[in-house]
């Protein structure tokens, strides 16, 4: 309600009609939920009671089993990021920095960025075998094209002015990279860093469904085989949740949203 | 000199081709000299001659009309709720102020780590595939449906009331044209969204076309099949994507 407050300080009590609409829809989903689930005109286990799915989020809150598992997960994001990002850095400079190179090879770049990278990993289980390498892998070629091509359009949208400016004051490599390429690379580079991350939670934990014995995406895969709904529900919700977190930290005001491959 | 001209404007193609094709080489040659292990890492001539085994052998039309058509299909469905939604949110400003962020949200979502769930709720079947691709592309339709209709210029509606139009003429005669190339770039986006969905779903659930393919080929432990499958794919994926980047550009009024 703070928000509420700061947006019509004059009439502080009076009830913003954006948040009351929100709160209707969300009351109303969440009660013809809990009435589909008390109908019985569905199986009660595709659609369990809230009650039920809020007891499977306590549960696995304090399970030791699901925080090992997340640790598995966020180790193996961290480390496809680190991999996919230098590398999809050190290609969109490259790229991004020649009309030579940006003309030969931004074409396959650009094409290959929208396929599913998913059909991958059968070769990412043959080269790295089944244990986490081999979704360290999915991760960092999901993750490898979007920044790589948001650092290649990052590098040539640097107006030519300011590059003007450094030289005519002389500054050395080392000044034009500090103060005249990062400071202009921030955004775009932010931005593709932000898709790169979304992309590489989808390959990492795809992969995990797929074959793998630890990781929240084999949580998600074990809940499915044993049919216990309401606990995949719990894991889906805090998957959910974290990747929407992620995001609103790295958020930026953007208009074109880009393919999340899977 | 006409000829110099015409090569430096090549050049950089052929290069990138050649690089490819170098890479390609190289890699023979390494695996021939048994540097890298045939039985992870396929021949890359072995893979170019299995192609012809991989489409006559395993129902390639078949299974290239499953995977467009579930797509099309997610994708249809995409466009038109998307479109109405869009339209819905367009006309009534307060559900677009109050909702027009978690759409940006659902767009950014992970949704297909919940394909478990589809899997519960329709089967394992083309609905749970074409259900996925439909609700990955949604969230963009309505974003560029939103963003077409807003950016009409003003100036447009009022020569469409000058002229007496009723809303719905409005609509249809002023609004909807001026925004067609917008809620294109959406519906291009959220075609593209479904067929990566739908493919990869085949993929993970093994079920229908050619995503389904590769999985059945690594499971076999067919490598050159495999990587053959996994190029074939990714071909028209990439054919696909320019095709619609091509049908855009002819919609976009060039000023």
């Amino acid at each position: 309600m703070a928000a509420t407050e700061r947006l019509t300080p004059a009439t502080a009590r009076a009830i913003d009609p954006v948040w009351t609409l929100r709160l209707a829809i969300i009351a109303a989903l969440l009660v013809a939920w809990e009435l589909l689930a008390r109908s019985g005109l569905l199986f009660q286990d595709v659609v369990p009671s809230l009650v039920k799915i809020v007891a499977a989020l306590g549960l696995l809150m304090v399970n030791p089993a699901f925080w090992s598992n997340l640790g598995v997960t966020v180790s193996e994001v961290a480390l496809a990021m680190a991999i996919g990002g230098v590398a999809g850095l050190a290609t969109g400079i490259l790229v991004g920095g020649s009309r030579f190179l940006s003309r030969a090879y931004e074409a396959p770049l650009y094409y290959l960025a929208p396929t599913p990278k998913i059909i991958f990993f059968p070769v990412m289980i043959m080269w790295f075998g089944i244990g986490p390498a081999s979704k360290i892998a999915m991760g960092a070629v999901s993750c490898f094209f979007p920044i790589a091509l948001s650092t290649a359009a990052g590098m040539r949208q640097i107006a030519p002015v300011l590059i003007d400016v450094g030289r005519s004051f002389r500054a050395s490599t080392m000044q034009m990279v500090m103060k005249i390429y990062i400071p202009a690379m921030i955004a775009p580079v932010a931005s593709g860093l932000r898709l790169g991350l979304g992309v590489a939670i989808i390959g990492t934990l795809l992969a995990e469904t797929k074959l793998s014995n630890k990781g929240l995406g084999f949580l998600i895969i074990q809940s499915y085989q044993h049919f216990d709904m309401p606990e995949m529900y719990a894991i889906l919700i805090v998957v959910f949740t974290l990747a929407a977190l992620i995001n609103a930290i790295f958020a930026r005001p953007h208009n074109s949203p880009k393919p999340n491959s899977p | 000199m006409a000829l110099v001209k015409r090569l430096r404007a090549v050049l950089p193609a052929m290069t990138g081709l050649a690089t490819i094709v170098g890479a390609f080489a190289v890699l023979e040659g390494l695996l021939r000299a048994g540097l890298i292990n045939r039985y992870i890492v396929p021949l890359p001539s072995e893979v170019l001659f299995s192609f012809e085994r991989v489409v006559m052998e395993e129902h390639i039309s078949q299974r290239f009309a499953q995977t467009l058509g579930e797509a099309f299909a997610a994708g249809l469905l995409a466009a038109i709720a998307g479109f109405l939604v869009g339209v819905l949110l367009y006309r009534n400003r307060l559900l677009e102020r109050a909702v027009g962020v978690w759409v940006a949200a659902f767009a950014a979502a992970p949704l297909v780590l919940a394909y478990p769930l589809f899997l519960v709720i329709f089967g394992r079947s083309s609905l749970t595939i074409v259900m996925l691709g439909f609700l990955s592309g949604i969230a963009p339709v309505i974003m560029k449906t939103l963003e077409g209709l807003h950016a009409v210029r003003p100036v447009l509606l009022d020569v469409g009331r000058s002229f007496k139009l009723r809303q719905g003429q409005i609509f249809w005669k002023v609004l909807f044209p001026a925004a067609v190339p917008t809620i294109f770039v959406g519906i291009r986006l959220g075609l593209i969204f479904a067929l990566i969905n739908v493919v990869g779903l085949e993929f993970l659930i093994n079920f229908g076309g050619l995503g389904q393919l590769i999985n059945e080929l690594a499971e076999r432990y067919d490598m050159p099949g495999t990587y053959a499958a996994i190029t074939f794919v990714i071909l028209i994926s990439v054919v696909i994507f320019a095709g619609l980047e091509r049908v855009e550009q002819w919609l976009r009024p060039s000023a």
